[in-house]
Formats: structure tokens, C-alpha cells, sequence
């Protein structure tokens, strides 16, 4: 409806969503490990392409995730431009080379060693981020939580992150009409006003919000006891699929990746690929 | 001999925060397979008892309890919340809240998911359980894609594969619309036919309940039970209105003709009823006595709404066509049932959405380029659930909120806000803290908070939503002293006795259009209109076909008019 989404699951007919919930978290962790290892330029774009892959097969398209996309990249770029003010020779001191590109004052000298090493993280971060978002848009919310608890995650925990995931729709509504009936009284939250009026105003939607959201556990958490939660040390899934054909595939891609990944990383002694030399 | 399945002895239940007891000896047996009917207004302590069945008391609500109570051979005070799980189904009262699963079949496998039953025979269960509550071809949906009542039939079937011995119903149509509520209780019935559970229903309207038959009524005031009887004979006794418990409209008509209702003429349900000639004669009399009806006069439009129409996409049409005339002082209701169109209606009044067609109109002036802020000086809107209005801890922050920055002097907003909490009647309590107040006091909040803002209309969504008898009577009153003293009421409601006592011309919609724009017992008393907008017909209509009375809306009228009378008298 109205709510727009911020991140939730987008059921959908596709080869990564018919994976199991454990493969997919399998798969995603090996994923991770193999981007987060490496600084190895050719590897990363190598991976870039899997994940790039994988988002396509998924059917999910880019509009839907675009919030957590941009949220993404602006948190790169800080990411970024604090790596470059914190350390402008970064990249020299890895490479070993300079090559000034833009003579700035001081030691904020712009060097193709420094730009290099900051597209390697953002390489990194293209990397993990498909991937990441696939997990969380592709992947059941109860399924994910059988995973979790497959991998050995109590069940309890696994649920909560499960229920959470299911109700950020609903507390979308909320907000979307206690906001409106909050700007009806004149709280306004458009970009005219200035920002610290907004995030005062802001505070006004919050508490109401706040306590309907806790409203709601109350009830969620007494239906569940209701009904049984929490009896046994372990609980059987309704959605648990069973192991497939693509779900070995996928493991074994995920295993291969890293293990390519380290061998060609740590192949000369040094994670990272340098073009310099 | 039978034992009884649920057997209260001597119980008592204080809860920890409480400084008395809130249950007070408490003796009740429910034999098994019978249907019983905890009645009570709010704060009678009936939720609480359903809670001490079911676990929740003292796992979930800690507190202290003398005396005993059995369930199904368990000792319910020790045997814990998972132990009784096994032998009482608890359906909750709101049916969005306690759906788990993100499926039907997923929801209704969450108890056996918790057994640890295999995979193969869940599906088995659920697929077997599904069927019997009428949702077998449903397994996959999700609940955005279920219909209230359908939401409730998953969670009737989520304690129903346990094989409970009772099932447990906790005011199980306080969120349905009233086609869907009387389904609801036929549901029920069924499944008690067919299960032979024993089945335990709270709830404050005793006659929608009474729609099937109940074995007996337990009535509970201030932690007692006051009453332990067949309905027969509790209808005809005057313990229900002492205890604020709104009777069956019927007996009501019956009692204002003068007639006497015994045990015998079987009151608890309008078509069980016997109505002997004398009572149809005191019906007549009292008809012929009702007194020249009252011509209103005709008001200045207020709001004029033309050929509205509102998709959020353009294939799927929420609004088709819309229109009509509200003039100045009415007081009117929206009816129809849920996904109608009703709220989104109000959403585009208050400007929170824009109509993709048709244009509104306000004491004249076209309300197209009006913002949000400025709709709001004219038309307040106050939602269903106050707790998600109010966003101050003290009741003069909260009210002043909505005046602030429009230019008032601080004198100017302290006199306007001042007068408004007096209006609400809510002055003598300006610097209390919103937490010390009740629901309906709440609601007062609210209400005062747009009021402040000079409305000279205000729309109210589900203003009684879960209130008993005598709480909305105080909200309704409340909002009739303000329609008095000049303020337009616009309510969307699901409450027919609400649309019928209060509001003298209803709205109502069914798939988005307009279907009708009468007055309240005209709706009421057309089969085909309630059937279109899943409405309930009032028993009046049946109790004035059944006395001969045409048009039946004669004596509807004459009801509101008697019982307007009565209630002005303090009667």
C-alpha cells in the first residue's frame, strides 16, 4: 500500500528463492568471508559478478530494495571520505609507489595508490551489499529463522529476528497514519522545516509508535506462550524445505568461491593485487 | 457421576500490581460439552477469569490466588501456561495480533511446530483442521490477504489441532464487522456441535452472542458472580441493566410497551420468542402513543463531496464515484464493511491522500489546494486508537499541541485550550498525566486535542471500538453535547446500535461506492441493503414484522425515540 519499504521480504518465484533457508544463509556467510578476506582487485570484481548474477536470478528488482541501496552508498562514501582523512597515504604504504595526482597541502596529497585502494573498498562493499540484500528479501522470515536454528541459533532467538522482520510492515502502517494525524495537528515533517524542528516533531510520531509497537508484542507474545512456545528445547518448521539438487550446487559454489578466493589472495603472500609494481 | 471440566472453588485473584483482589470467591463448574457465556462490563474481572483458564494467570500476570481451580483434571494454578495449552484453545480477541505464521497453513501449525510433530503429519493435521473451520483452500495465503472473519476462523483452527477439551473465546467480535460477527458465532456453534468441546465465550454483547444458543450466562460485577443462570431467565430479570450489560433491543421494545418478559416466552432469542396477543396489543398502544415527529430543519451544506474517486494504483479502484452532502450540525455514520472504502474516504477529506477524480467542496470554497494543516482548522479527524494520537505526558501539552505555531499569542492559545478541556469536560483534570486516565477519558483527549483547532466538523473512526455499555454511553453522550452545541459528527462505525440511537442518517458503502445515503432504521430494516454491506438487521425489524408494524422503521423510531427519553431522564 502506501508504506513504502524499507527492507522485508519479497516473496517471489525464483531459483534463489526456492533455495533452502540454510543454504542461502550458508551461502551468504561463505560469501561474505571470501569478499571480506581479500583485497585482491581481480577476486573482487570476480565475486562482484556472482553477486551481480545472483541479484538478477532473484527477480528482485532494484526499485524495491532502492532505500537500503541509497542508505548504502551514502554510508560508503562517509565511509570513504573518512579512510582518505584519517590516512591519505593508506594506499602508498600498501603499494609502495606513490603517484600524486592532485598536489592538495599537507599530507592530503591525492595519489593513484590511495584512489586505488579506496575503489578496492568499495569493491568490497558492491560485493557483500547484493548478496546481503538478497538474504534478507529472498529468504521466508520463518525459514529464517529455521536456518538460524540449523546452524545452531536457540529457536527462540531465531523467531524473535523472524517476527521482527514480519512486523516492520505493520509498523509502517503505523507510523504512515499516526504521522498523517500528527500533521493534521500541524506537526509538520515536510523538507521545509528546518532539521532540528523536524527531528523534534519527529519525536512526537515516536511515542505513540513506540507504544502500540509494544502493544503489539504484548499480544504477539502472549498468543504465542498460548500455543505452546517455548515448551520443548527444540521445535519441528511447517516451511522447512528439504535439501535439493540446487542447494548442494550452491553450497559447493559457495565453498569453491572462497577457496578461490584464498588461493589467488594469499598466492604471493600479500591480499592485495598490486598494479603499481 | 460427569465431572466438570472447569471447576472454580472458592477462587481468589489479586493481581501484583493491585491493591485488591480483582477476583473475589469465585465457586463455577462447567460441565464438559456445555456453552457458557462470561458476561460483564469492563473491569468486572471476566478477562481476567478467561486468563486464570487458560495459563496466562499467574504465568504471563503474576499475582496471588486462594483457592482452587480445575481444568480438565489439571491444577490450573500450578500446572503452567504449556501443561494447559494442551487441553484449553484460547482464541484472542484481536485477530491481526495473534497471527504468527506469515501463512494460513503456517499459523495454524504453530502448535504442533512447538510439539515437535513431524512435518508429514502437520501438514495432515492442518490440512484436516483447515477444512473443518472453512479455510482448507486457503493454506497459502497470507494475512493481508484474509478477511477478518477468515483471520479468525485460522486462529480458531491454531488451537483446534491441540484437541482441546475447551475452547476459549476472549471477546471474539470486538473487531468484526457485524455480518462477519454473526458468522462468527454461528462458527462457533458448529464447531461446538461437531467437537462436543466444551466452549467458554467472554464478551459485553449479549445479544449478538445470543444470535446461537448458550446453555448459560454467567454474569460478573466487580469481581463477583452476580448471576449463574439459563438465558431464559436472566433476560427476564433486571440484573443485566443494573450491571450495565445492554439487553437484547427486542426485550427492550417489549419492556418500554409495558409488557412483562417471563422465563416462558423464551426471550434469548428474537425468533424463539413468544409473543402472546396481549404484548402485541401493548406494542400497538405504545406506537399509537409516540408523538409528532420532529422536522428538521434544513441546514447550509457543510461538506459537499462530487464524483470522488481514489485508486492507490490505477487498476484497483478503492473509491468509485463518490457523492454527497453533509450540512451544518448533522450527525452521521459510515457504515459497510472492512476494505468498503470508508477509511480512505476520510483520508481524502483530511487531505492525507489526493482523489484521482471529483472535487470536494467546504462551506462552499473548493478544498483542492487546502494542505493537510489548513483541512485541519476546518475538520478534525480523531483515530480509532487514542494511544496512537497522543504523543505529550500531560493533558495541557497534548491539547495545545495542535494550536501551537499558528500564530496565537501564548494568552490566546491558554484561553482557547482552557476552554476547550472545559467543553470535554476535562478542565478540573488539566495537569494530570495522560497515563492516569481511562480509555474513554483518553479518547476526551483527543477529541479536545483537534477541537482546539476550532473543527466545525470532526470525524471520528470507530469512536467505542471495545467499549462496554456503559463506557459508550459516556463517549456517545458525550459526542452528542458537542454535535448540541453546533460541532458536525462524522462517524465510520461498525456498531449498529451506535448508527441506530445516535446518528439520524447513515452513509453506506459497499465495494467502494455509495450504496445508500437513509436514515438509520431505514437501513436497518432493509434485508437487501444489510446483506450488500454486511450489516446485521436489527431485531426490532423482526419484532415489528413479527407485531404486525408497517413500515417496520415506524417502530425502530419509536424505540430510539423512547429510549432517547428514558436515557435523558436518567432512567
Amino acid at each position: 500500500m502506501a508504506a513504502k519499504t524499507v527492507l522485508n521480504y519479497l516473496p517471489r518465484k525464483s531459483v534463489v528463492h526456492a533455495l533452502t533457508g540454510t543454504t542461502k544463509l550458508a551461502f551468504f556467510l561463505l560469501f561474505t568471508f571470501a569478499g571480506m578476506l581479500t583485497y585482491d582487485t581481480r577476486v573482487l570484481l570476480g565475486l562482484l559478478v556472482v553477486s551481480l548474477l545472483a541479484f538478477r536470478v532473484s527477480r528482485i528488482k532494484v526499485s524495491e530494495v532502492r532505500f537500503m541501496l541509497v542508505f548504502m552508498l551514502i554510508f560508503l562514501l562517509l565511509n570513504n571520505f573518512f579512510v582518505f582523512v584519517f590516512n591519505p597515504n593508506q594506499g602508498t604504504e600498501i603499494y609502495g609507489t606513490r603517484h600524486v595526482l592532485l598536489p592538495l597541502p599537507g599530507r592530503f596529497a591525492v595519489t593513484a595508490e590511495e584512489l586505488f585502494y579506496l575503489f578496492n573498498i568499495t569493491l568490497k562493499y558492491f560485493v557483500a551489499l547484493p548478496v546481503a540484500m538478497l538474504f534478507i528479501s529472498a529468504t521466508d522470515p520463518s525459514e529464517f529463522a529455521a536456518s538460524l536454528n540449523s546452524i545452531g541459533v536457540s529457536y527462540r532467538v531465531g523467531y524473535s529476528v523472524a517476527i521482527a522482520l514480519r512486523y516492520i510492515p505493520d509498523i509502517q502502517r503505523d507510523y504512515h497514519n499516526i504521522s498523517q494525524a500528527q500533521q493534521a495537528r500541524g506537526v509538520e515533517l515536510g523538507r521545509k522545516e528546518p532539521l532540528m524542528k523536524r527531528l523534534r516533531n519527529a519525536v512526537n510520531i515516536l511515542l505513540p509508535l513506540i507504544l502500540s509497537s509494544l502493544a503489539r508484542i504484548d499480544v504477539i507474545s502472549n498468543a504465542m506462550e498460548l500455543r505452546g512456545f517455548g515448551k520443548k528445547k527444540k521445535r519441528t518448521w511447517y516451511t522447512k524445505k528439504p535439501f535439493g539438487r540446487n542447494d548442494y550446487l550452491a553450497l559447493l559454489l559457495g565453498v569453491l568461491l572462497l577457496a578461490a578466493s584464498i588461493a589467488i589472495t594469499f598466492a604471493d603472500g600479500n591480499r592485495f593485487y598490486n598494479p603499481f609494481m | 457421576m460427569i465431572e466438570p471440566v472447569i471447576s472454580f472453588r472458592h477462587f481468589s485473584f489479586q493481581y501484583r500490581a493491585q491493591k485488591r483482589p480483582t477476583l473475589h470467591e469465585i465457586n463455577l463448574d462447567i460441565m464438559p460439552g456445555e456453552r457458557v457465556l462470561i458476561a460483564g462490563p469492563s473491569g468486572s474481572g471476566k478477562s481476567t477469569l478467561g486468563s486464570c483458564i487458560n495459563g496466562l494467570i499467574p504465568f504471563s500476570f503474576p499475582g496471588e490466588i486462594q483457592g482452587s481451580l480445575t481444568v480438565d483434571g489439571v491444577d490450573a494454578p500450578t500446572a503452567g501456561i504449556f501443561a494447559l495449552s494442551a487441553h484449553v484453545g484460547t482464541v484472542l480477541q484481536d485477530p491481526d495480533g495473534q497471527f504468527i505464521g506469515l501463512t494460513v497453513g503456517e499459523d495454524i501449525a504453530f502448535a504442533l511446530e512447538n510439539e515437535c510433530v513431524a512435518q508429514d503429519e502437520m501438514k495432515e493435521t492442518v490440512g484436516r483442521v483447515a477444512s473443518l473451520v472453512g479455510i482448507g483452500s486457503h493454506l497459502e495465503l497470507a494475512p493481508h490477504e484474509l478477511s477478518g472473519g477468515q483471520k479468525q476462523r485460522v486462529s480458531l483452527a491454531g488451537v483446534m489441532v491441540d484437541q482441546v477439551k475447551v475452547l476459549l473465546f476472549d471477546e471474539p467480535l470486538a473487531n468484526l464487522d457485524p455480518a462477519t460477527g454473526k458468522q462468527a458465532i454461528e462458527l462457533i456453534d458448529e464447531i461446538q456441535r461437531r467437537t462436543d468441546t466444551t466452549v467458554v465465550i467472554i464478551e459485553h454483547r449479549l445479544e449478538d452472542v445470543l444470535w446461537r444458543s448458550v446453555d448459560r450466562i454467567v454474569l460478573m460485577n466487580e469481581g463477583r458472580i452476580v448471576a449463574d443462570m439459563r438465558p431464559d431467565e436472566l433476560l427476564s430479570t433486571d440484573l443485566l441493566r443494573r450491571h450495565g450489560i445492554r439487553e437484547p433491543l427486542y426485550l427492550s421494545a417489549l419492556r418500554y410497551a409495558g409488557a412483562d418478559i417471563r422465563p416462558q416466552m423464551r426471550p434469548a432469542q428474537a425468533d424463539t420468542l413468544v409473543i402472546g396477543e396481549d404484548e402485541k396489543q401493548m406494542i400497538g398502544a405504545w406506537m399509537r402513543a409516540a408523538g409528532p415527529g420532529r422536522e428538521a430543519e434544513e441546514r447550509p451544506v457543510l461538506l459537499e463531496v462530487s464524483h470522488i474517486g481514489f485508486g492507490y494504483t490505477p487498476e484497483r479502484k478503492i473509491l468509485n464515484d463518490v457523492s454527497f452532502a453533509i450540512r451544518e450540525g448533522e450527525m452521521v455514520s459510515i457504515v459497510g464493511q472492512n476494505g468498503a472504502g470508508k477509511s480512505t474516504l476520510s483520508k481524502l477529506i483530511c487531505g492525507f491522500e489526493t482523489p484521482d477524480e471529483g472535487s470536494m467542496r467546504f462551506a462552499g470554497e473548493d478544498m483542492a489546494d487546502w494542505s493537510i494543516r489548513e483541512r485541519a482548522a476546518h475538520i478534525g479527524y480523531v483515530m480509532q486508537n487514542p494511544n496512537q494520537m497522543i504523543s505529550k505526558t500531560m493533558i495541557f501539552d497534548e491539547v495545545t499541541l495542535g494550536i501551537r505555531g499558528r500564530g496565537y499569542s501564548e494568552a490566546e492559545i491558554r484561553e482557547r485550550v482552557e476552554e476547550t478541556l472545559k467543553i470535554c469536560g476535562l478542565y478540573p483534570f488539566r495537569n494530570w498525566p495522560i497515563s492516569a486516565l481511562s480509555f474513554g477519558q483518553k479518547k476526551r483527549v483527543t477529541i479536545a486535542s483537534v477541537l482546539v483547532m476550532g473543527p466545525k466538523m470532526i470525524i471520528l473512526d470507530e469512536p467505542t471500538a471495545g467499549q462496554d455499555y456503559r463506557h459508550y454511553t459516556e463517549i456517545m453522550e458525550f459526542l452528542r453535547g458537542l454535535n448540541e452545541q453546533g460541532v458536525t459528527v462524522v462517524m465510520i462505525t461498525h456498531d449498529m446500535h451506535l448508527m441506530l440511537e445516535y446518528t439520524p442518517r447513515a452513509l453506506v458503502f459497499s465495494g467502494g461506492a455509495m450504496i445508500a445515503d437513509k436514515s438509520a432504521a431505514e437501513v436497518l430494516c432493509d434485508p437487501e441493503l444489510v446483506c450488500r454491506a454486511a450489516l446485521k438487521e436489527t431485531s426490532l425489524f423482526h419484532l415489528a414484522s413479527r407485531c404486525g408494524i408497517e413500515p417496520p422503521e415506524a417502530l425502530v423510531q419509536r424505540f430510539i425515540d423512547t429510549d432517547r427519553e428514558v436515557r435523558a431522564h436518567g432512567g
